[in-house]
């Protein structure tokens, strides 16, 4: 029945610094989830963040966590990773830390299938900094800066990642919690770079701004526009319109982990 | 048995240093003048089972280099110019975390891409104050290619001893300089490691002042749970605002270098004892500067030599005395003037200081010091 | 099905009521900025409230 997340959090840390209905709060509970699931020893796992508030995650975590700048996490995680390679690395964040000053990392770390964990909060917006349009935010929607509606273009982070090379991509969002660790727990399992997107709300900075009532309308959002993949294949694409896909979007075995491809080069510069 | 000797580029010098000082990791990106440290890392870092990555940028290299000194492995990043600017950002997390690093910097001209390709030594004032925020510095400024590798091993020490990022600064020339270098036998060089926290896991805490100005650092995978953050910290690594453990915190991670900068030190002086003038100079424009004094001294000149090694924390009180004794202070830098304001400093108007600066891509040489000796004599 | 002891963490609890909202069968109701659970009779223990609650501020326990 209830589950023990206590024996994951520090003592002391809670109640979280989140706003009242953030989502950030049940991506948490996921990944613990994820973590007992995979009976991962938290001795020798390292949670890696940039800035922002899904960002504060690890401090919440009982094991080796790094809360590092803004859009670094990835590159700081790489450096761990493959100093430790025996460590799991998970690495968390918002969807501008991770896609607009952390993209370069992010691409990158995806290209070389590095053995991580990404777990992505895609709020639509920089939450942490009161709301200034990211880019996942959507075009015409309404952010701090953007007051007469948003002329950018979005990121897909997924397409971008599987575009990237990472070997592992899912999508789910907030209000699919069981399927945030089931994901997750696939994520940590594959041997490579594994992105799981999850589309969580900014009821504070985004959900007011953009026509939502309550933290709950924005939740009912994204469970009512949440589309399984395998549905989505039987759709059309005017049916599509608005929605986003969820599951796992790409899952391919066959491209080398890189800290397995750098033991090689280890092997070769010793002469064996 | 006879002494490993070979004839050495300094960058190739500071990579074998880097080896000998048991550096683990290395993570870079290339740009000239400094890539030759990378290459030959890439070649003798996986020898010794060390991990060499190429990032995608300055950013993510100095990053992977925290990251992976935070395992407990010795590491090390390479650069130069618009690199050095990148990695300010996160030179300022490894300070204000106190993670050990080592930060190599072949100068080149600036600002901006400037010229690759011709020395400078225009990042004097960066390597102390590049990233924003109080903070405190060590910067190692050698001037020959032994010394490149020495001083790398030291800079290890020093990263490893005060627990926070250390650069070694020096110009294109001496960089791609080729010299006969002596390789020192393993032991001979003093080399540190990180002390080990003495608290077990359940009671260690990464910033804990009781344990001294410098609390050992525990690694990663090695059964101790912490965390580390960017954030002003209490001593168990967490983030706060309390104002008098901010002030605590900060002026600690200042006094642990202000208060031992007589263990950091390191200066070399060339017939200073008698010295009328005294050239202060470092890196290969000191080289300049000593053949100038020899000149100076056959014309009768009392002219004297003040090299500093440790250029950060700054040798305030050695140059002070020398303002006493001397009528005047040379300052030859590559730069418009940069480390002349702290030697007038410390001079305290006890004596003439004067500047001798280049920017044109072209070493000061001997004749332009001997020029502006007289002139202040 | 008998019904569940509901829990609820007071100092965690951020009266978002996401959980009122998304409970399928009423149990919960909002008394101002705090949770409150009225019927635990009611309670299928389907643990949408406690995935769902992002403040680890309630607990479906067994009866
Ligand atoms: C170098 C740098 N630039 C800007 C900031 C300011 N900043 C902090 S968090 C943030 C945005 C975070 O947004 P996101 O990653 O989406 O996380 P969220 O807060 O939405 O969870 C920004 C712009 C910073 N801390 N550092
Ligand atoms: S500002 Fe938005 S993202 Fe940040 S804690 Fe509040 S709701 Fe969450
Ligand atoms: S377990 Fe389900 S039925 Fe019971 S209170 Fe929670 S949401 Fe309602
Ligand atoms: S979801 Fe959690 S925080 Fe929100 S009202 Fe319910 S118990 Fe309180
Ligand atoms: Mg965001």
């Amino acid at each position: 029945m209830a589950y023990d997340y206590e024996k994951s959090i520090r003592p002391g840390k809670l109640p979280h610094i989140w706003c009242p209905g953030c989502g950030h709060g049940i991506v948490m509970k996921g990944l613990i989830r994820a973590m007992d699931t995979c009976g991962l020893d938290r001795k020798n796992t390292a949670i890696v963040s940039g800035i922002g508030c899904a960002s504060r995650l690890p401090g919440y975590l009982d094991a080796c966590t790094l809360h590092t700048a803004h859009g670094r996490a990835a590159a700081f995680a790489t450096g761990v990773k493959m100093a430790k390679p025996e460590m799991t690395v998970i690495c968390c964040g918002g969807d501008g830390d991770g896609t607009a000053i952390g993209g370069n990392h992010f691409i990158h770390a995806c290209r070389r299938n590095i053995d991580m964990t990404y777990v992505l909060m895609n709020n639509f917006i920089y939450g942490m900094t009161g709301g200034q349009f990211s880019p996942c935010t959507p075009t015409g929607a309404k952010a701090s800066t953007t007051p007469y509606g948003n002329p950018d273009p979005i990121f897909d982070i997924s397409k971008l990642a599987i575009g990237a090379g990472a070997t592992f991509v899912a999508r789910t969002t907030a209000a699919h919690p069981r399927e945030i660790d089931k994901l997750i727990v696939q994520g940590i399992q594959h041997k490579g770079m594994s992105i799981i997107e999850v589309l969580d709300d900014c009821p504070t900075t985004y959900g007011r701004r953009n026509k939502f009532r309550s933290v709950v309308d924005m939740m009912k959002h994204l469970k009512a526009n949440a589309v399984p993949i395998k549905a989505a294949a039987k759709m059309t694409a005017e049916q599509l319109q608005g929605k986003f896909l969820t599951g796992v979007l790409f899952h391919d075995t066959e491209k080398p982990e890189y800290c397995a491809q750098y033991a090689e080069v280890i092997k070769k510069a010793q002469g064996a | 048995m006879a002494k490993k000797v070979a004839l050495l580029q300094g960058n190739q010098a500071c990579a074998a240093g880097a080896v000998y000082a048991g550096c683990k990791f290395f993570g870079g990106y290339p740009i000239t003048p400094s890539t030759e440290v990378a290459e030959e890392l890439s070649i003798s870092l996986p020898k010794v089972g060390g991990k060499f990555i190429q990032m995608e940028d300055e950013i993510g290299a100095m990053a992977s280099v925290i990251g992976a000194s935070l395992t407990g492995m010795k590491s090390l990043t390479a650069t130069s110019g618009p690199g050095v600017s990148l990695k300010q950002e996160l030179i300022g997390y490894a300070c204000i975390a106190e993670v050990p690093c080592v930060i190599i910097n072949v100068m080149r001209g600036g600002p901006s891409t400037g010229m690759p390709t011709g020395p400078g030594q225009s990042d004097v004032m960066q390597a102390m104050w590049g990233t924003h925020g109080d903070h405190a510095a060590i910067a190692l400024v050698p001037s020959s290619v032994q010394e490149i590798f020495s001083e790398t091993v030291r800079a290890f020490n020093l990263a490893e001893k005060y627990r926070m990022p250390v650069q070694v600064l020096f110009d294109e020339i001496v960089g791609h300089m080729r010299e006969r270098i002596v390789f020192p036998e393993p032991g001979e060089l003093e080399v540190i490691d990180r002390e080990a926290p003495t608290d077990g896991p359940d009671t260690y805490k990464p910033y804990d002042s009781t344990k001294g100005q410098i609390p050992p650092l525990a690694s990663f995978g090695s059964g101790y749970k912490f965390h580390v953050t960017g954030l002003n910290k209490a001593d168990d690594g967490f983030p706060t605002t309390k104002a008098s453990l901010v002030d605590a915190e900060e002026r600690r991670q200042v006094d642990k270098v202000m208060d031992n900068v007589a263990d950091i030190e390191s200066n070399e002086e060339y017939l200073t004892e008698d010295a009328e003038v005294v050239i202060w100079a470092f890196g290969s424009t000191a080289r300049s500067a000593r053949y100038a004094v020899n000149e100076l001294r056959k014309e009768g000149i009392k002219a004297g030599l003040f090299r500093p090694i440790t250029l950060w924390p700054f040798p305030t009180k050695r140059t002070a005395e020398l303002a006493v004794q001397c009528k005047a202070i040379v300052v030859a830098e590559m730069n418009l003037g940069q480390m002349i304001h702290e030697v007038e400093r410390a001079a305290k108007g006890n004596c003439v200081v004067a500047g001798e600066f280049r920017v044109d891509g072209e070493p000061i040489n001997p004749a332009q010091i001997m020029k502006k000796v007289k002139e202040v004599l | 099905m008998s019904g569940a002891r509901l829990e609820i963490i007071e100092r965690n609890c951020k009266g978002c009521s996401i959980c009122v909202e998304f409970c399928p069968k009423n149990v919960l109701e909002m008394d101002v900025f705090l949770v409150t659970a009225p019927r635990p009779e009611d309670c299928i223990k389907c643990m949408q409230c406690e995935l769902l609650c992002p403040d680890f501020a309630i607990k479906v326990h067994d009866e």
